[in-house]
């Protein structure tokens, strides 16, 4: 972290202003957790997120009545993460999944698993809770059998009760009474045999669906607590605006107005009704006079300007040698617009100080480093700021989440006492987003004489895909103050994992590979993480390049693929499950049908998804309508089969709307995407008619993450088989975007 | 000076400004989660309501033009212990992923379906245009709505 905002804020009420008092800092505490907000591992041994988070009792907890408490640091984002993790510590605790009390994300009460995000929940999270359950399911059978003095194996749990072969049983309260949970997980388990599993592998129905479907309290938009106030904040109009003046009288003399405020560049208004506030913020936005701010280059140049920016370059893969003359190549450019995450809900938090605490409830990702930037930007030590996850509307990644806590914190501390709800309107929520990076990607590979891949050259340009908090600077509020906090240095996110160069590696067998991440500190937009991160190109990328590979060597793009597939046998499964299931292989058979395959292992690592994609494309008008999808995933063990392929549903037609329509619309007076008929997205006329998913399960197998495992392949079928249809490659994205006409 | 609305079949005395849209009279007023705010400018549908028989943005629909007409919620279909039909189609395909649309779709579907007993794909389809969901549950929504439609033509 950078000296200057090395330091923390005291803040002060006088007489309704809003005013910070400066004092030195505790920076240790700021650096103890990593880029994706994880403390440290302090056993390596254990499994998921056990490795930093050891204690048992971290996890699990069990009341005197027997009451179960299970805990996770990772929170719903529309998943259905929480019905699974619940199934995965139900089926060790042998109780239903409506038996015990599930809580998630909350800085007082549950493990720090840092970002829930990435597609990490099962495979950290869930991990952690197979194994923590089956190891207090095992210490609850210890407990029952010294109090009956038998053999812990001559007793069993039922249903919430520790049960002997006599049939003398006791709650899990009496069976845990003098053994303490307050201890560090054992690094192996005794683990049902998956063939035995109740819960894991099976549909349960998510339990979050019925109060959703019904108008109950879901979401921290239905939050409503006693003498809270309604808050509207007016942002620039661009970033890097300066306000040079505003007249704040006619927003506060507005009936109903507690309050309305200027610290800098910071503008907001608080009033006892919502209505009231939002005439309030029209009012405040009209009286508001900007000058200034960054100009954006128009978006047909934003590949050549990034070309031009300062770079990190990290050579991510070097093996075999350079390329040889002589042989056949493909060699290609690949770009991407600005992508909008474009929640459907405006990004909203409710704070509150009260005595000394401030409680923040927000539909972050993560509410361990958001209470951390918290902190710092209030200037209240940490442990003075709560953070508990409440849902919001779908992010996709960071959208204004935490930057509406922030709001939401900087007017609890204006009005001490008073909860305070926060609602970003659409155009805030457009505006200053933190957007996918534009991207771009260069590839140049050659087939050698028998037709296999012999060499791959491949270079990715793209700005962050992780600008979270991170310190207070992270926070757009924070950048708008008086005397505002800046971001600190963005950082490129390592292998394998990888950021603009998530999935910039490929999966398929390529003896020799030169690869390189040009990882650009500093581009026009605020961007940050958004599903798939640089995976959607550089998936779209590769698989082009596979199908144009395949062309040269007169090969089937699925036998082409597998070839160089050869010691992967799950992937190799994957792709001849989608393809059996689309029937690859049969000529279109129609003018304008087309046929495309995509396939990827999320970031090499996680899970596999294989897509196949029929439609038809109309040279008159360049529209395309999606006839079908056959997709085929392998992620592992599978918790929740529905859920799985609701997610890879989902990914898909997410993906398509990204790939074939999406880009946001920006120039020198700044973002034009203020609302939806700027920034379209996909709608009805445009799912996929038809829609099937064939799971491969691996029982007992590690959970792979495979919420965002689709968008990759998903793009790349649709670029392939529009290819396949019209005749014409396009290389960039959006694929419609001018209209493809004959 | 109180405007009188029967909201979810039961008359009410509303008390808000005649200016407030009607989203805000539910949400705030009437303490109803089902419609919720997504744009304020009728273009995602996540507001949607039935206002005398016709699916209507709440967002931009002012109080004052509610003067004795007839408002229904996603409240008025049923409780999570006590779904009605088309609230149940959803439960059972599972058609939410956020779930912030799915109260608005569920009030649009339910205006199609009172309107049309039996619509086709197509139908469906057409008529759920207008709203937004960006989790990528279409398919799900257009399986719970035809699995209502279905039903009803075979009771009838």
């Amino acid at each position: 972290m950078s000296a200057p905002f090395n330091r923390t804020r005291r803040t002060l009420i006088r007489g309704g202003a809003l005013v910070f008092g400066f004092s030195l800092v505790p920076p240790a505490a700021r650096a103890e957790f990593n880029a994706m907000g994880l403390p440290s591992v302090t056993n390596p041994k254990l499994p998921g997120s056990l490795k930093s988070t050891p204690m048992l009792d971290a996890w699990i907890r069990i009341a005197a009545d027997g009451a179960v408490t299970v805990c996770s640091g990772k929170v719903e984002l529309g998943t259905g993460v929480r019905t699974a993790l619940i199934q995965i510590a139900a089926e060790q605790l042998e109780l239903a999944p409506t038996a015990l009390r599930f809580i998630a994300g909350d800085t007082g009460i549950t493990p720090n698993e840092g970002y829930t995000a990435g597609s990490h929940t099962i495979a950290d999270s869930g991990t952690a809770l197979l194994h923590a359950s089956a190891q207090v399911a095992a210490l609850l059978r210890e407990g029952a059998a010294a109090q009956w003095r038998v053999a812990p194996d001559a007793v069993f749990l039922r249903t919430g009760r520790v049960v002997a072969a006599d049939g003398r049983n006791m709650d899990y309260g009496a069976a845990v009474a003098g053994i303490k949970l307050h201890r560090p997980a054992s690094a192996t388990s005794v683990l049902r045999a998956p063939a035995t599993y109740r819960l894991i592998g099976k549909p349960v129905p998510r339990l979050d669906i019925p109060a959703k479907v019904s108008g109950g309290a879901a979401y921290v938009q239905d939050m409503r607590l006693p003498g809270m106030l309604h808050a509207r904040v007016v942002r620039p109009p661009r970033p890097g605006a300066r306000l040079v003046a505003v007249d704040i009288g006619p927003a506060q003399r507005m009936r109903g107005v507690v309050r309305a405020f200027r610290d800098g560049n910071y503008l907001a208004v608080l009033a006892d009704d919502e209505w009231c506030a939002i005439q309030a913020m029209h009012a405040l936005d009209a009286s508001a006079h900007w000058e200034g701010g960054a100009a954006l280059p128009e978006p047909s140049a934003i590949h050549a300007h990034l070309r031009q920016l300062p770079a990190q370059d990290i050579v991510i893969a070097d093996r075999g040698s350079a390329v040889t003359t002589g042989l056949r190549t493909v060699q290609a450019s690949y770009t991407k617009q600005y992508v909008m995450h474009g929640s459907i809900g405006p990004s909203c938090a409710v704070a509150h100080l009260d005595k000394g605490v401030l409680t923040v409830w927000t539909h972050t990702q993560g509410v361990f480093p958001l209470r951390m930037a918290l902190a710092e930007l209030t200037g209240m030590q940490p442990d003075a700021v709560r953070c508990i996850h409440t849902e919001g509307s779908g992010c996709y990644g960071q959208n204004g989440a935490d930057d509406v806590a922030a709001d939401a914190a900087l007017l609890a501390c204006a009005t001490p006492g008073r909860p305070v709800r926060v609602q970003l309107m659409r155009d805030q929520e457009n505006l200053w987003e933190p957007f996918s990076p534009a991207m771009m990607t260069s590839v140049r590979a050659a087939l050698d004489p028998s037709g296999a891949i012999s060499y791959w050259h491949y270079q990715v340009w793209s700005g962050s895909h992780n600008e979270r908090p991170g310190n207070a600077g992270k926070l757009v509020p924070a950048w708008l103050l008086a005397r505002p906090f800046a971001p600190s240095p963005s950082k490129p996110m390592p292998q394998p994992e990888g950021g603009g160069d998530r999935n910039g590696i490929p999966l398929y067998e390529i003896p020799n590979q030169h690869i390189v991440n040009h990882f650009l500190p500093v581009t026009p937009l605020r961007s940050s993480a958004m599903r798939s991160l640089g995976a959607h190109l550089n998936v779209v990328s590769i698989e082009s390049t596979m199908d144009q590979l395949a062309a040269l060597a007169q090969a089937d793009p699925v036998q082409f693929r597998l070839r160089h597939l050869q010691e992967q046998p799950r992937a190799q499964a994957v792709i001849r499950s989608a393809a059996s299931l689309f029937d690859w292989g049969r000529a279109p058979g129609k003018a304008g049908r087309g046929h495309g395959f995509g396939f990827a292992q999320y970031k090499n690592l996680m899970a596999y998804v294989a897509i196949a994609v029929e439609l038809q494309w109309d040279r008159d008008t360049g529209s395309v309508r999606i006839l079908r999808v056959a997709a085929a995933s392998d992620c592992g063990q599978i918790v929740n089969p529905d859920g799985v392929r609701n997610q890879l549903e989902g990914g898909i037609i997410q993906s398509a709307s990204w790939t074939l329509f999406e880009q946001l619309r920006y120039g020198a007076r700044g973002i034009a995407s203020i609302d939806w008929s700027s920034y379209p997205i996909m709608r009805f006329s445009g799912v996929p008619e038809r829609l099937d998913i064939t799971l491969i399960d691996q029982p007992g197998e590690a959970f792979l993450g495979v919420a965002e495992a689709a968008q990759g392949p998903m793009a790349a079928a649709l670029a392939n088989a529009l290819a396949q249809a019209s005749g014409q490659r396009r290389f960039a994205l959006p694929l419609l975007s001018p209209p493809l006409k004959a | 000076m109180s405007i009188e609305v029967v909201i979810n079949g039961r008359t009410r005395q509303l008390q808000s400004d005649p200016t407030t849209p009607l989203l805000y009279v539910l949400r705030n007023e009437l303490q109803l989660n089902g419609a919720k705010f997504g744009c304020g400018m009728g273009q995602c549908g996540a507001c949607t309501v039935i206002l005398d028989g016709q699916a209507v943005f709440s967002c931009v629909t002012p109080l004052a033009a509610l003067r004795g007409r007839s408002v229904r919620t996603v409240e008025s279909l049923g409780t999570a212990s006590a779904p009605g039909a088309l609230q149940a189609a959803f439960i059972k395909h599972q058609a939410a992923q956020c779930g912030y649309c799915i109260a608005g779709m569920i009030m649009r579907g339910q205006a199609l379906l009172e309107k049309i007993a039996h619509p086709s794909d197509e139908q469906i389809r057409a008529h759920m245009e207008p709203s937004l969901c960006r989790c990528g549950t279409h398919t799900r929504i257009i399986a719970a709505i035809r699995e209502v439609a279905h039903n009803k033509a075979g009771a009838a």
